[in-house]
């Protein structure tokens, strides 16, 4: 789960972090109202959750309230990226910028530990620096039973060329991320950019944040932060009824048990000439009733001309999958085509289950893929003609 | 001959009396693993009333493991719980201990292997279906109907579509010798090339088939060892080609973090070190016949 950044930036300054003050509002008057708070000068900033927001005209410097009522108008039901921007953060104006440097703590799966990565490139795309200039990325790793040692983060200063007057509110803004990483279950803490002021001070100007989805569970107090506007619709219908759905943008809907599964699953549709419409995971064990709102989401996308189920029962039994499917469709009326495709747990039972229904089958993968593909290319041909 | 699990592994399982313990308990033991006993913390002393009969519950692992002599033990246990588990494994000394529960935080799952990599204990998983050595031992919940025994080494990080090409195989009539499922989780026990290390020291393993995913650089390391210790073959394939980056796949693992984890990536890197990669993951088992 991805925080927005007055929530990374408000998480942050919980560990002591410097970040400018600031106020959310959801409206151009409460924006106005801030501003005027903070003595008039102020930015205006999109809260959305994906980047680029600089790019599309999200994040404004406005000299007055009345000018930051304006910009907040304007970037207030604003859609970048396809998410529409229902908050904007309003943040006192910060003092001169003499530098921006780039700060992050972040899991290092092959060390398997948490790692420190810093740059004096800040302000830009880091993943374009490790591209372009990979030596101007400095890491160090932490030994989560020793926290954030001093020699680290005199390391990190020195090889980013820090002034020494600065290494000592520079240790204590690592710490301070990497406490805010752990205490949080994060995957990522990000700040971009770390600015110098013009006095010399450190100071967090912009927030990133993503939680481990597996530790929410635990942290009740983050998994009240998630901002259900940012997030589909069917994806947040499926997260509910505990299935895995991601929309995408081809023609073929499949359905499948297990993430490796599905990928291939998607893989295949592709290799035949199809796209695929969807990642769907109904996971393990899953229940007739599960299925059944499984197929709903995928047919709620005008763009699936084919369903494919491929379910290699384990856990998951064939038969529930079938009860799944004829329940979803008789709440349902659809005409596009469907192909099945059961093996293992109870397969043959859930096959029976489905001869009534009007449904193609298949014996392997590969078969059910090219089935699904072909039918989705005469499903189209009928409606050229119709 | 096989690798990790056989007819010598001697069976504890953590959290027997829940649902998943109680059913694949049955299963495991129908399918002719030595399971010698449960591990229920407070319900020591009590009895497993299993299909094929009773085995004893013990309160803790270490006094499961003096009673038994159990050699290896697999977690059934809740999230929240199977950290405890996992250290209780290995403190009481266990060589082999496998984890099939999912949802186990990052941060968590750090510490359990700091842990156990001061110890002897090799873990499998988290999040991983299990392991397999048709005719000998199961611990886990791979189907038994779709394994036979034979020759060939599989590891994966998936879970059914492992099943998919072991159960292509088992119909054209190969078999394997060990099949193990590492799970997908970003911090886990043994990776790929802890397991390819075991079937290239095993006699009666004659070929790999190993099936990887986007995320991480678990394959890329693998490409590496296999073209500088591999004798025997192997023979892949990577699910993800079509994933977008950034999302998240249902697995904690299946995810592309920028330009690295990427299908392509790990299919050219195992390319490059002479490992046959499938387009599709029914042309496996042409490729190895």
């Amino acid at each position: 789960m991805n925080l927005h950044e007055y929530q990374a930036k408000r998480l942050f300054a919980e560990h002591g972090i410097p970040i400018p003050p600031g106020e959310v509002a959801s409206t151009p008057e409460e924006a106005r109202q801030i501003a005027r708070d903070m003595g008039g000068r102020a930015v205006v900033k999109a809260q959305v959750l994906t980047g680029g927001r600089g790019k599309a005209g999200g994040v404004k410097v406005a000299q007055t309230p009345e000018e930051a009522e304006t910009y907040a108008k304007a970037i207030l039901g604003m859609q970048i990226k396809g998410l529409t921007v229902n908050k904007v953060l309003v943040d006192a104006l910060a003092p001169g910028i003499r530098q921006e440097l780039y700060l992050a703590v972040l899991i290092d799966r092959g060390k398997r530990l948490p790692m420190v990565m810093a740059s004096a490139a800040g302000g830009m795309d880091i993943e374009e620096v490790a591209d372009k200039t990979p030596e101007k990325i400095h890491t160090v790793h932490i030994d989560p039973t020793l926290g954030v040692r001093s020699y680290q983060t005199i390391y990190l200063a020195k090889s980013m060329g820090l002034p020494r007057e600065l290494w000592n509110d520079f240790h204590e803004i690592v710490a301070g991320l990497y406490a805010c990483f752990k205490s949080n279950d994060a995957s990522l803490t990000e700040i971009n950019p770390l600015i110098i002021t013009v006095d010399d001070h450190l100071m967090a100007l912009d927030g990133k944040m993503s939680i481990d989805d597996n530790a929410l569970s635990r942290r009740p107090r983050l998994a009240e932060m998630r901002d259900f506007d940012e997030e589909p619709e069917a994806e947040a219908e499926a997260r509910e009824a505990g299935i895995t759905f991601i929309q995408l943008d081809g023609n073929i809907g499949c359905m499948v048990n297990g993430a490796g599964l599905a990928m291939a699953t998607m893989d295949i549709i592709k290799l035949y000439g199809g796209e695929p419409a969807n990642f769907l995971d109904i996971g393990g064990g899953a229940r007739a009733d599960q299925v059944a709102t499984a197929l709903r989401l995928i047919l709620s996308d005008p763009k699936v001309e084919a369903v494919l189920f491929n379910i290699f029962g384990g856990i998951t039994r064939g038969d529930e999958v079938a009860r799944g499917i004829l329940s979803a469709l008789e709440q349902i009326d659809t005409s596009v085509p469907m192909v099945v495709r059961l093996a293992g747990t109870n397969a043959q039972e859930g096959l029976a289950l489905l001869a009534e229904a009007d449904m193609m089958t298949a014996a392997t993968l590969s078969e059910a893929a090219q089935k699904a593909v072909a039918a989705a290319e005469a499903s189209r041909g009928v409606e050229t003609a119709s | 001959m096989s690798i990790l699990v056989d007819k010598n592994t001697r069976l504890l399982v953590q959290g027997i009396t829940g649902r998943e313990g109680t059913f694949h308990t049955n299963q495991m033991i129908a399918f002719g693993t030595n399971v010698v006993g449960g591990v229920v913390p407070g319900k020591g002393g009590q009895s497993f009333e299993g299909e094929r009969g009773k085995l004893p519950i013990f309160d803790t692992v270490r006094a499961a493991a003096e009673a038994t002599g159990a050699n290896a033990s697999i977690i059934f246990v809740p999230a929240k719980f199977a950290p405890e588990a996992m250290y209780e494994a290995a403190d009481a000394g266990l060589p082999l201990v496998v984890c099939l529960t999912e949802h186990i935080p990052v941060l968590e799952m750090i510490s359990v292997r700091a842990y156990l990599d001061q110890r002897q204990t090799r873990l499998i998983g988290p999040n991983c279906p299990g392991l397999i050595t048709p005719g000998e031992a199961k611990v886990g919940i791979i189907p038994s109907s779709i394994v036979t025994p034979g020759t060939v080494g599989l590891v994966s990080r998936s879970g059914t579509l492992t099943y998919e090409v072991v159960f292509a195989l088992t119909q054209r009539g190969i078999g394997q010798s060990t099949c193990v499922g590492i799970g997908g989780d970003p911090i886990k026990g043994m990776d790929f090339i802890d397991v390819l290390r075991l079937f290239e020291a095993d006699p009666n393993t004659s070929e790999v088939i190993m099936i990887g995913e986007i995320g991480g650089n678990a394959e890329e390391q693998a490409a590496r060892y296999i073209a500088d210790h591999m004798t025997k073959r192997v023979t892949s394939f990577i699910a993800g080609l079509t994933a977008p980056p950034g999302r998240r796949m249902g697995h904690a693992g299946a995810i592309v973090e920028g330009k690295s984890g990427t299908a392509e990536g790990k299919i050219a890197a195992l390319e490059a070190a002479g490992v046959q990669v499938a387009k599709n993951p029914d042309h496996i088992v042409e490729m190895i016949a």
